[in-house]
């Protein structure tokens, strides 16, 4: 993309021109969530404005609309990630929300005492404690994948840790933390050997670079549509069909029913089945917006603005020698974690803050990764793609001037 | 740059506590000790007080965390030792309301000692949290004793 096609995605998001503490905003907190661009917005309030009502409810005129939106939006997300059927799509609350399902249907139905339940060593915390808390439930054994020493996924650890006892490997697509992309395409291929079934978090993936589940051969695939320019509070799990049908339901109510007497019930057909209650309308509808508008950039050129922008980004900070960086160094995506020597990472996130640079300090909800680190948190900074060099040359020079600040070299 | 503001918060005195932290270790004659954890970040602050006679003889800390959070417990330190455990328990209700947006006079805050400076916090929201769990943590150390 020209400099020209990026002014103009900026202008849709009116929220990059504010000042943030006196400065220019570099917003660089896009693996926590992303901006929404005017397009969207104005799309959800025209929605509200003409065609708000529940759905699957009513025979009336916009009752029948709103489903209709609705049902496009499942067909839109069902596209986005090449499922094979819109049914295989199941509207959820977030990517959380969609990883407990699994645990908590699949799980809890086939997982017993003894089995194996693999993660990696990198998960998220929602893709890690639904299933320790599966395993204490059951007796289950817990294994993690450990990383090799330049901290991407050891393939070899892989093959010893997936053995015939295994039931489910979890694994993130792109890890939130090490910038990298997961080779979850083996990671299935090996799953598969010994018939266990791969839930990949696919939430640090989705606006990123394309997606094709089928490809992939994933079991179950979870994202968050606020990741992806959506609103917060719908999330999408994808699950393969004769896996989703044999599942239970995983909450009870009010259009997830077959027919219901007093003393029984039987389910309604995928994907109402796993949609209890009057589900998050503006959400779904609002994700089908996001996804015309990445469409609309195109999500090849996306990947290919951003791996630009990843190695420019790498290339500065590498220079840094009192910053040390995580995760490889090869091929990074758009997420970097990074720690200045003898400062604490919220120090240095409020000291950025105070130039207009927004970047996450913590443990980012990855607690045994940290350890595996050998560090209590670091500071991050994650891409998208109305990011500019700009932003990145702020970045460096903010990071530069907190290191003199704090430590008073130069 | 805006980094000039920062030294309201990061002010030389701010940076020798956190840098040589003062009182910081454990202490095995401790009459209560008490740890908090700051979930946002992973910091802890463990506080370790001697009472006798309700009075603070010794107190000190453990932990890990950011320069605020650091400074902080070891200014407390400085603070409480010989307060009485009635003196100690006000200061940290003015600094626990101070978090919360409740306004205290001059008078009061100067009762905190050094630890006054940190009261600067307040004007870094996001940052109050690192420079009040110690305090969360003296208060719930003094409570427990019997
Ligand atoms: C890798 C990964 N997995 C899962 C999640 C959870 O997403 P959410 O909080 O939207 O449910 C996140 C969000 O931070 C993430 O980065």
């Amino acid at each position: 993309m020209d400099k020209e096609a990026i002014t103009k995605i900026r202008n849709d998001f009116p929220i990059l021109k504010q000042k943030i503490n006196g400065n220019r905003l570099a917003y660089l907190d896009n693996a926590a969530t992303m901006q929404m661009p005017v397009p969207i917005l104005h799309k959800i309030n025209s929605f509200y404005q003409t065609s708000y009502a529940n759905v699957h409810r009513s025979v009336d005129t916009l009752g029948f609309n709103a489903t209709k939106q609705y049902e496009e939006a499942r067909g839109k997300v069902a596209s986005f990630i090449n499922a094979a059927d819109a049914n295989e799509i199941i509207f959820t609350s977030g990517c959380t929300d969609s990883l407990n399902l699994v645990a908590a249907t699949y799980g809890e139905q086939n997982i017993h005492e003894q089995d194996e339940i693999v993660l990696t060593i990198m998960e998220h915390h929602s893709n890690l404690l639904p299933w320790q808390q599966l395993a204490k439930r059951k007796g289950a054994i817990l294994k993690y994948i450990d990383l090799t020493e330049s901290q991407t996924l050891d393939l070899d650890d892989v093959k010893k840790k997936i053995t015939a006892k295994t039931k489910i490997v979890a694994i993130a697509h792109a890890s939130n933390i090490l910038g990298m992309m997961n080779p979850i395409e083996e990671v299935i291929k090996i799953a598969h050997q010994v018939e266990a079934v791969v839930v990949v978090d696919g939430a640090q993936a989705v606006s990123h670079f394309p997606i094709d589940v089928q490809k992939l051969d994933a079991d179950f695939y979870a994202f968050s549509g606020h990741k992806m320019l959506a609103p917060t509070g719908i999330g999408v799990l994808y699950g393969k069909k004769n896996l989703l049908n044999q599942m239970p339901p995983y909450r009870f109510g009010g259009e997830m029913i077959g027919n219901v007497t007093k003393y029984n019930a039987t389910w309604a057909d995928l994907p109402q089945k796993f949609e209890a209650g009057t589900p998050n309308i503006i959400g779904a509808i609002g994700l089908g917006y996001a996804i015309d508008y990445l469409h609309e950039i195109g999500m090849n050129r996306i990947q290919t603005y951003e791996n630009e922008l990843s190695k420019y980004l790498m290339q500065k900070i590498e220079k840094l020698d009192f910053v040390a960086i995580y995760g490889p160094k090869e091929n990074h995506t758009g997420v970097f974690s990074f720690n200045l020597k003898n400062i604490h990472p919220h120090d240095v996130a409020t000291a950025l803050d105070m130039q207009g640079i927004e970047v996450r300090a913590g443990h980012h909800c990855a607690q045994p990764l940290m350890r595996r680190l050998g560090v209590e948190s670091t500071v991050r900074a994650s891409l998208s793609f109305y990011n500019n060099k700009e932003d990145i040359d702020q970045l460096i020079a903010g990071i530069s001037e907190t290191e003199e600040f704090f430590n008073g070299t130069k | 740059m805006g980094l000039n503001n920062l030294r309201t918060l990061y002010q030389a005195l701010v940076l020798d506590h956190a840098s040589h932290p003062r009182n910081k270790k454990e202490m095995k004659e401790a009459t209560a000790m008490q740890t908090v954890h700051n979930p946002s970040c992973g910091d802890t602050v463990n506080i370790f007080v001697k009472v006798q006679n309700e009075k603070i003889v010794d107190v000190s800390f453990t932990g890990s965390g950011c320069t605020i959070s650091q400074a902080s417990a070891s200014m407390l330190t400085q603070s409480v030792k010989d307060k009485s455990v009635s003196e100690a328990l006000e200061m940290t209700k003015i600094f626990s309301d101070l978090a919360i947006g409740k306004e205290h006079t001059s008078d009061e805050i100067e009762k905190l000692g050094d630890a006054a400076v940190l009261t600067q916090v307040m004007q870094f929201p996001a940052r109050i949290k690192c420079a009040t769990i110690s305090w969360w943590a003296l208060e719930q150390a003094l409570l427990k004793k019997g």
